[in-house]
């Protein structure tokens, strides 16, 4: 009788702190000899490298106090034992990391169209916006606004491109190249399904060539042959020449994307439009794009998040983006050596962007996802 | 109603005009970029044919595994160095990165939550850094590597120094055909063993250790064939003279840098596609399998992979096809690929821009088609068949 009346063992907890590290780090004995073996490697790594990064890192002093103006002065050249990284580096060169080669009096120009890029950014990223109609006629206009800004008329002084450099650089490439691939992209992309034959054969060879090929000889097609191209006494502005490459480039990649997009409408659609007695344009334009270009944001923002890390590739013709920079003050005889803190600060830029950009297109493939239903009304 | 655009409103008419009007168009800007350009080409003295594909090139490439090769040479020979050079990086970058992909996907999806969120966390740094920034860095790593003198020695074979990674190199005597025959010889037969297998098992039910007699095949054969010929194989130690090493098998610093660059930051879209790629498999048919008594690595290999394979083959494709692609950016470290080699050097000591450029891009254009075309047969041949 008393085996019984024996008292069975609570089940194994499975809520709670406890719970929630016996199922996800300690399920069974491999499980948690590789938990401990992770956490021995991130115990041996990184406090060298908060130490390498933070702790024992130059920001504008070095250890002996003296503000640092180049690489012989970082703590870690003085005394290699005793020294970290030397983001001095970083802190020296930060205005041609932002703006190039900018003349400084004329900075505040490429500071109001950052903060302008932002406000026309808003109503894009953002759909329940107040008053976001009056916001989108502000994006409309701000390309031609910054132009003026940057580049100079208008009774501002001229600012040529070559003296642009750093962030600005990299954000015109992106913003400009996905701006002007999205119509472009778009066109391609009715072109591709247009039932005229010449008109999708046109578009899909355009498509498929420019997909064929690595963007880097598109750049250099735009680098050495579009001045072949031109009658003589048209001279094609270095940045330009790029862009228009960037933009072939993208536009393609676009155009896939929205193809998707318009495959993915249901043809009740088209039918329906056509019953109302719309024309190819009006069908287009107010019933089929609208609802194609909607479910292909997600995959547009990670087409833009190629490009904008494409973008780095026009260092290789001697266009200074980030990278560029980057490169150039490696190649100062006063910061020689300093790649790694350089290298670390150009990544940390483009994640972050780029990081950021991603997390956008997720949190809209969720909201699509939960927000509309195709094909049920 | 019709009458007031005429001929406007018939389709069969308008889809003529717009179509005409477009070739029409094309025409005349591709009339007027031909005339301006003959016109600048004779202005600014530049030659224009092939010719120039015979002449010597004048310059050294400094990485050239497969073909000798001399300034003296022509830039045709530049062109297939060039191209060697590509595929080169191309095919062991696709290699590496698909092994490195699986691996990471599927320790992605691992119970172990330290473990999947490392994963993540490389992913999440390798995909959002531009590439050409982690080819520079991984460059820049490898040449501050210690010179040649204070080379590290890994196994007493390997030298490891700023100039690249020194090896044994291997001279095949002439035996060694015999040994190289018979491992074709035995990868043949163990994939008609295979094919003899499955459709005994298909008949029949018995079963057939595929996997240990073609192991055996492939190794054990060739092996037994290599000593009795009496080892038709030996090595050529490199060894250090003066300022650098001579002989033996050298893997430049640029090779090595776009080799882990290209597998490491592909590998991260290869894991996230094969996560997805698993996910997509139903819970129901882990739990069938399971229910009929399956073993775990069984349950992979029967029932979860060639299912999550369907979903996974053609973005994969696309990954092969972004990799050979990017693998042009070995110009930024003086990788001499097609781009950096010809479309870079031979193009500016020639000044023929428009005909680097063509013959440049008709490559990468054939190699994307060819990669597409293999990896659509293979796609097609794992598609859900219904019977």
């Amino acid at each position: 009788m008393n085996e019984m009346n024996e008292v069975r063992k609570p089940p194994v907890a499975t809520t709670g702190i406890i719970g929630w590290l016996r199922i996800n780090l300690f399920f069974n004995w491999t499980n948690s000899l590789i938990t401990l073996f992770v956490i021995y490697c991130l115990y041996q790594f990184i406090p060298w490298i908060l130490d390498w990064t933070i702790f024992s890192a130059d920001f504008k002093y070095n250890y002996l106090g003296e503000q640092i103006t180049n690489q012989e002065m970082c703590s870690r050249n003085l005394d290699p034992e005793n020294g970290g990284a030397c983001w001095a580096v970083i802190y020296v060169r930060f205005y041609q990391f932002i703006y190039g080669f900018y003349p400084k009096v004329e900075v505040w120009r490429v500071n109001l169209a950052y903060v302008m890029l932002a406000f026309a950014l808003l109503p894009l990223l953002y759909a329940k916006l107040p008053y976001r109609k009056y916001f989108l006629y502000f994006t409309y206009i701000f390309p031609v606004i910054a132009y003026f800004l940057l580049n100079g008329g208008l009774g501002f002084t001229e600012v040529s491109t070559n003296k642009w450099g750093g962030l600005l650089v990299t954000l015109v490439l992106g913003c400009t190249g996905i701006a002007l691939a999205f119509p472009i992209g778009i066109m391609l992309a009715l072109g591709r399904r247009s039932k005229l034959p010449v008109i999708s054969m046109m578009c899909t060879l355009f498509i498929e060539f420019i997909r064929g090929v690595p963007l880097i000889t598109l750049l250099f097609f735009g680098m050495v042959m579009l001045p072949l191209f031109l009658p003589e006494g048209i001279d094609m502005d270095g940045l330009v020449r790029v862009l228009v490459a960037v933009t072939l480039f993208q536009s393609a990649y676009m155009a896939e994307v929205i193809r998707g997009g318009l495959q993915a409408i249901p043809p009740g659609q088209y039918e329906a439009a056509k019953s109302l007695g719309m024309s190819y344009w009006r069908m287009n334009l107010l019933i089929i794009l609208p609802q194609a270009i909607r479910i292909s944001i997600p995959p547009i923002v990670n087409t833009s998040i190629g490009l904008f890390k494409d973008t780095t590739l026009v260092i290789i013709v001697g266009i200074l983006d980030l990278l560029g920079i980057g490169r150039g003050t490696l190649a100062d005889t006063n910061w020689l050596g300093l790649s790694y803190e350089i290298y670390f600060f150009v990544s940390l830029v483009f994640f972050i962007f780029t990081f950021g950009m991603s997390r956008y297109s997720l949190y809209l493939e969720k909201k699509l996802k939960t927000g509309i239903n195709m094909g049920a009304d | 109603m019709r009458s007031n655009l005429g001929f406007f409103s018939d389709e069969k008419f308008r889809s003529i005009f717009f179509q005409t009007l477009v070739v029409g168009l094309f025409a005349l800007g591709l009339f007027f970029i031909i005339s301006t350009t003959s016109y600048n080409l004779e202005k600014r003295n530049i030659a224009t044919g092939w010719s120039f594909l015979q002449n010597p090139a004048g310059f050294d490439i400094s990485f050239s595994p497969f073909l000798e090769f001399k300034s003296t040479d022509t830039h045709l020979k530049v062109y297939f160095v060039g191209v060697l050079n590509t595929l080169l990086v191309s095919i062991t970058g696709c290699i590496a990165a698909t092994i490195l992909g699986f691996i990471l996907g599927i320790v992605r999806l691992s119970s172990n939550w330290l473990l999947s969120r490392l994963v993540y966390i490389y992913v999440e740094f390798s995909r959002n850094v531009p590439l050409l920034l982690q080819i520079i860095l991984w460059y820049s790593i490898l040449i501050q590597l210690p010179r040649v003198k204070q080379s590290l020695q890994v196994l007493d074979v390997f030298y490891i120094s700023n100039r690249g990674l020194y090896s044994p190199r291997p001279i095949f005597e002439s035996g060694f055909s015999y040994v190289l025959i018979a491992i074709v010889l035995a990868f043949i037969s163990s994939f008609l063993i295979n094919r003899w297998a499955k459709k005994r098992q298909d008949k029949t039910g018995q079963q057939f250790p595929v996997f240990s007699s073609s192991i055996g095949l492939i190794f054990v054969v060739p092996l037994i064939l290599f000593f009795i010929l009496g080892s038709p194989l030996s090595f050529e130690h490199p060894e250090l003279k003066g300022f650098n090493f001579k002989g033996g098998l050298v893997i430049r610093p640029e090779f090595i840098a776009m080799f882990l660059a290209l597998s490491i930051y592909t590998a991260a879209f290869i894991s996230e596609i094969v996560r997805a790629g698993i996910m997509s498999v139903s819970k129901g048919q882990r739990e069938a399998s399971a229910a009929i008594g399956l073993k775990q690595t069984w349950i992979m290999r029967l029932i979860i992979i060639p299912q999550a394979l369907r979903v996974i083959v053609p973005p994969l494709t696309s990954q092969y096809l972004n990799l050979t692609k990017n693998s042009s950016l070995g110009i930024a470290v003086g990788y001499a690929d097609l781009v950096h080699g010809f479309g870079g050097i031979s193009l500016n000591q020639t000044g023929q821009a428009i005909e680097c450029m063509a013959i440049v891009m008709a490559t990468y254009l054939s190699i994307s088609l060819t990669i597409s075309f293999f990896m659509n047969i293979y796609n097609r041949s794992i598609q859900f068949k219904e019977k």
